[in-house]
Order: C-alpha cells, then sequence, then structure tokens
C-alpha cells in the first residue's frame, strides 16, 4: 500500500503545473479502520518537491512541517485549588474547538526552520497552535496556565505529539513522514497540512486528510445505541439479568 | 488480550477487566450490595469517559444481583412483600434525586455535591457500623452480656405508627411509613451519586429494622436489581453512553464473582460480616475524603465533550 502511494505521489508530482516550487502530497490510506482488536494505527504521508525548469536553483535545503489536526471537540480544563482545607475545581478554561489529535512532524527542530513570529503567524508547532488567540479566550494572562496544562494533559495521552525527526528525507525532493494514531484517539476526520520551507519563509502549503472510522461491529453498535436507544438499552438490561440467571444454573449445587 | 469498545471509543485489556468484575461482583454477593462505588472509580481510572463507566457499570449490577436473588431465593431469603414496599419508595426517591442532580449540575457545584455526600455518607456510615461490631467483640472478649437477640415485641416506637403491614420472612411486623421513608431516602442518594444504595439499605434494614441478615442480603438485592435496570435502559435513551461489549465483560466477570461472594457470605459469622462491611465503607470514604484533602500532584484536569457528528 505504501509503495501504491509513493507512486500516486510521484505520478501526480509529474503532472503537476510548475509554478516555482510545488509540492505534492499523498498519503498510505485515507480510511483507516476500527476494527474489534484496534490499538492503534499510523498513517504515512509521502510528499514531492516540484520544481519546474525556470525556478532559479535555491543555496539552503528545504524543510518541511507536517502538522495533523483530529476532530474538535469542546474542552474545559479545570483548575483544583485550596479552598480552607480541601482541593476544589475552582477555576476552568473552555476551549471551544481543540483538536483531539495533535502530531506535528518536521525535518529538523522548529526553532532551525522559522523563527518564532513565522511560526505564530503560520501556527507551525504545537506551542504556536495552542498559543494562538482564537484557540481560546484571551483572559489577560491568566489563559496560559490553562493553555500549558492542557498541552501537558493531552501529551501524558500521546494525543498531542511533536517529533522534530518525523519527517525525512529520502532524496532531496522527496519525503516521508510516519504519523503515529494512539488506541484512544477518536475516531472522525483528521486533517493534514504540509508546509514547505526555505530559510525560514514559507514556499508552499498543501493540505489533504484522512479519516478514522468504526467498521462493522463496531460502527452498527453504535449507530443501534444512537438510533434504536431504547431497545438498545433493553436488550442490554436482559442480557444482563439472562447471563445472571445462567450464572446461577451453572452453580447450582445445592 | 484487547478489544475495542465501540460507545467508549478505546480499547481496553479484556482480562484485567474481568478480573476487575470479578473482584467487585465477590464483594458485592457477599455482602448485597451492589459494588457500583468500587467500580465507577475503577473504571475511570482506566481512562473510561465517566458517563459511560456510570452508565454501563449498571449492567453488572443487575447481573450479579439476579445471580444473588435467585439463589437467595432457593434458601427463601428474599422477603418480596418488603421489596416490593422498597422498590416503589426507591422509584420516588430516584424521581426527586435526579430532579435534585439536574438543579446542581445548572448551578455548577453538582462535583462538590457528590464528593462532600461520598465522604459524609461512607465515612458515617461505615464509623458507626465499626464502632458497634468492635464494641460486640470487646464485650464478648470480656464473657460480659452480648446485645441479646430480637425479643417478641420490642421494637422501636415508630415501627408502630399507622398503616402496619406483616413481613413474614424478615419477621417484622411494621408500619410502611418508615420502611417507605427509607427506601425513598436510598432512591434519592441513589440517583444523585449514580451508586446503587445498596450500602445504606443494608446497614439500615440490620440495625433499624433488624432484620435477619440472610434475609437482608436477598432482599435489598431484589430491590438493586429492579433500580438497575431501570437505570440502565434510561442511560441508554438519555445519554447514549451504555457500551454493550463493556458491559458483557463486566457481566461476566461479574457474575462469578458475585457467585463466590454469596457462597462465601452464607458461611460467614454475623459480627464478623458487620465489621468487614464496616471496614470496607470507612476505607471508601476516608479515600474519597483524601482525595478532597492531599494537595494534588496535577490540579489540573481535562473534561472533553464532543459535539456529535
Amino acid at each position: 500500500m505504501i509503495r501504491v502511494a509513493l507512486a500516486a505521489a510521484l505520478l501526480a508530482a509529474a503532472a503537476a503545473p510548475a509554478t516555482a516550487e510545488s509540492l505534492v502530497v499523498s498519503l498510505s490510506s485515507d480510511r483507516v479502520a476500527i476494527t474489534s482488536n484496534y490499538t492503534g494505527s499510523s498513517v504515512v504521508v509521502f510528499g514531492a518537491i516540484e520544481r519546474d525548469a525556470q525556478t532559479v536553483p535555491r543555496a539552503g535545503d528545504y524543510a518541511v512541517v507536517v502538522t495533523v489536526r483530529g476532530p474538535p471537540q469542546s474542552v474545559v480544563v479545570r483548575q483544583k485549588e485550596p479552598f480552607g482545607p480541601v482541593w476544589l475545581n475552582r477555576e476552568a478554561q473552555r476551549f471551544p474547538a481543540a483538536p483531539a489529535y495533535i502530531g506535528v512532524f518536521a525535518s529538523g527542530p522548529l526553532a532551525a526552520i522559522a523563527d518564532e513570529p513565522v511560526r505564530k503567524r503560520l501556527r507551525l508547532g504545537l506551542q504556536a497552535i495552542v498559543d494562538a488567540p482564537d484557540f481560546t479566550n484571551d483572559r489577560a494572562g491568566r489563559d496560559k496556565p490553562f493553555r500549558e496544562a492542557l498541552v501537558r494533559l493531552k501529551d501524558r495521552d500521546r494525543l498531542y505529539i511533536t517529533n522534530e525527526a518525523g519527517v525525512t528525507f529520502l532524496t532531496p525532493a522527496l519525503f516521508r513522514a510516519s504519523v503515529p494514531l494512539p488506541a484512544i484517539a477518536p475516531p472522525g476526520g483528521y486533517e493534514v497540512e504540509v508546509m514547505l520551507m526555505l530559510d525560514g519563509v514559507a514556499l508552499s502549503r498543501v493540505g489533504t486528510h484522512f479519516r478514522l472510522f468504526k467498521m462493522g461491529f463496531e460502527e452498527q453498535v453504535g449507530a443501534i445505541a444512537r438510533n434504536w436507544s431504547a431497545a438498545y438499552g433493553i436488550v442490554t438490561a436482559a442480557c444482563a439479568v439472562l447471563l445472571g440467571w445462567f450464572a446461577s444454573v451453572i452453580f447450582r449445587r445445592d | 488480550m484487547q478489544v475495542y469498545l465501540p460507545i467508549a471509543e478505546m480499547p481496553v485489556s479484556v482480562l484485567l477487566i474481568l478480573a476487575m468484575a470479578a473482584g467487585v461482583g465477590f464483594i458485592s454477593g457477599l455482602f448485597g450490595i451492589g459494588g457500583g462505588f468500587l467500580m465507577t472509580p475503577l473504571l475511570i481510572f482506566l481512562g473510561i469517559p465517566p458517563a459511560v463507566a456510570v452508565a454501563t457499570q449498571t449492567a453488572q449490577i443487575a447481573a450479579s444481583s439476579t445471580t444473588t436473588v435467585i439463589a437467595a431465593n432457593r434458601r427463601r431469603a428474599v422477603d418480596y412483600r418488603l421489596a416490593s414496599v422498597l422498590i416503589l419508595g426507591g422509584f420516588v426517591g430516584t424521581a426527586l434525586g435526579v430532579w435534585l442532580f439536574a438543579t446542581a449540575r445548572r448551578a455548577g457545584q453538582l462535583d462538590l455535591v457528590i464528593v462532600v455526600s461520598y465522604v459524609t455518607l461512607f465515612t458515617v456510615v461505615g464509623s458507626m457500623m465499626l464502632f458497634e461490631s468492635v464494641r460486640d467483640f470487646w464485650r464478648r472478649r470480656r464473657g460480659g452480656p452480648v446485645r441479646p437477640p430480637r425479643r417478641a415485641g420490642e421494637h422501636a416506637a415508630w415501627l408502630g405508627w399507622p398503616l402496619k403491614m406483616r413481613f413474614a420472612r424478615s419477621k417484622l411486623y411494621a408500619s410502611v411509613i418508615p420502611i417507605g421513608a427509607l427506601a425513598m431516602f436510598v432512591g434519592f442518594v441513589g440517583a444523585l451519586l449514580g451508586i446503587g444504595g445498596g450500602f445504606i439499605m443494608v446497614p439500615a434494614l440490620l440495625y433499624l429494622f433488624r432484620v435477619p441478615i440472610g434475609v437482608v442480603v436477598g432482599t435489598s438485592q431484589l430491590q438493586i436489581l429492579c433500580t438497575t435496570a431501570v437505570a440502565l435502559v434510561l442511560h441508554a435513551i438519555a445519554n447514549e453512553a451504555v457500551d454493550i461489549v463493556l458491559a458483557l465483560i463486566l457481566v461476566v466477570g461479574g457474575v462469578f464473582g458475585a457467585q463466590f461472594g454469596a457462597r462465601a457470605g452464607r458461611n460467614m459469622r454475623a459480627e464478623f460480616f458487620r465489621f468487614a462491611l464496616a471496614l470496607l465503607l470507612l476505607g471508601v470514604g476516608l479515600r474519597f475524603g483524601a482525595e478532597l484533602v492531599v494537595p494534588p500532584d496535577e490540579p489540573f484536569s481535562l473534561a472533553a465533550s464532543e459535539p456529535r457528528s
């Protein structure tokens, strides 16, 4: 499958219109299925840098940053603070559309690829994404610990990850990046953004996406629980009572 | 062995969940309590979303209480008249509890109400029972007078209120009013805390109504069975949070555990039964209390609510 995707990327690269550097990106699969033995997966991003004949050869090396964003969720981060002798949840900060998963993969240290204002503007890197003013409402500095806590807690579940050696150049114009998806990454649409950088300047940006979805039994259970919720509940309760009765038959000795 | 849970949307280890369910089932069968107050925190600790954990573990309670009720019924240790009074009172209390639940959530203080109620109930009920059983133990050691078994005609004044009913198997002839009030209170607390309330029902029947231990367990389990079966269906309709795969794993582990628990409970001496249950309740209460008092390593916590696509 990976080889097919690579070939597709190369073919597409050959057909792309030539305007200075252009990027061609392909995924190892655009549909990742969750089945009953799913324990996480990974998607490989392939890319080719295409230059037309007129483009002046550049002196520096290309740098690539791949950013993957999972389905947006409304997340509330709460902070416990001492209140008399007990610790209670006091302050809270809402992130109305925080991606459930963020993966940032680069061909080198982000600090070397672009300086901070550029990273902020282009939303390059986890820090720049989470610190963006529209990520949550700004409360004059009081939102900062909550942004940091979000990254820390998500990092603990491997849901917000940064890998500054995650993009490998196979040839000077061909690269790949492996996107690991932990098992608890939720089903939904995942946006992939590939940014081509040179000397701290963005040359090209291409977006694509893949879908993580439940298949077969898992998908049907979800649909039944949504559409026939009463029947689903009654069947579950009946199963429980029946199994309880069954166990007492098995164990009947007296 | 890992299996993916379709509603919780995460994989879990089947053997781990089976072992947990068997352990909680054993305790549940032993004491005639539901065990929800043990199972829910364990499931949340494994990373299962709280709504799914609360809703799904009711299936295990329903199953293990079915087993216990059938076993108790064979020993003629279920008082059906008492159970029906408890169930009716319980439904009224549950409705009130659900209403307060919604009100407290609107006021934004639900977490606090839940933790404080947990700590208060468990430590109070637990220490009362512990005190009682330790005192009995010392009296026995010193050869002093042990609390005599209940004599005919001896009862608290409020048992003599009007609307008296005869509960033959419980050796009880008492007014329905205090019994119904107890059931309402248990249903109310249960709905508020997302638990069956067996841990209040069992000591109350034992101490306040002096119902024999064997009958207490069977009767309280019948009441728990009815309450949790209704709660399971309501959770499935209202929250779509019941995970049938997780439910089945929990049920299979739970019923076996409950079976052995019920067997062990039959051979247990009454004073040890009370002592062990007291320790369990007190332990859980202190555990929740510690959570409230000890400075946390990570003061921040996440709660995600996905917009349904």
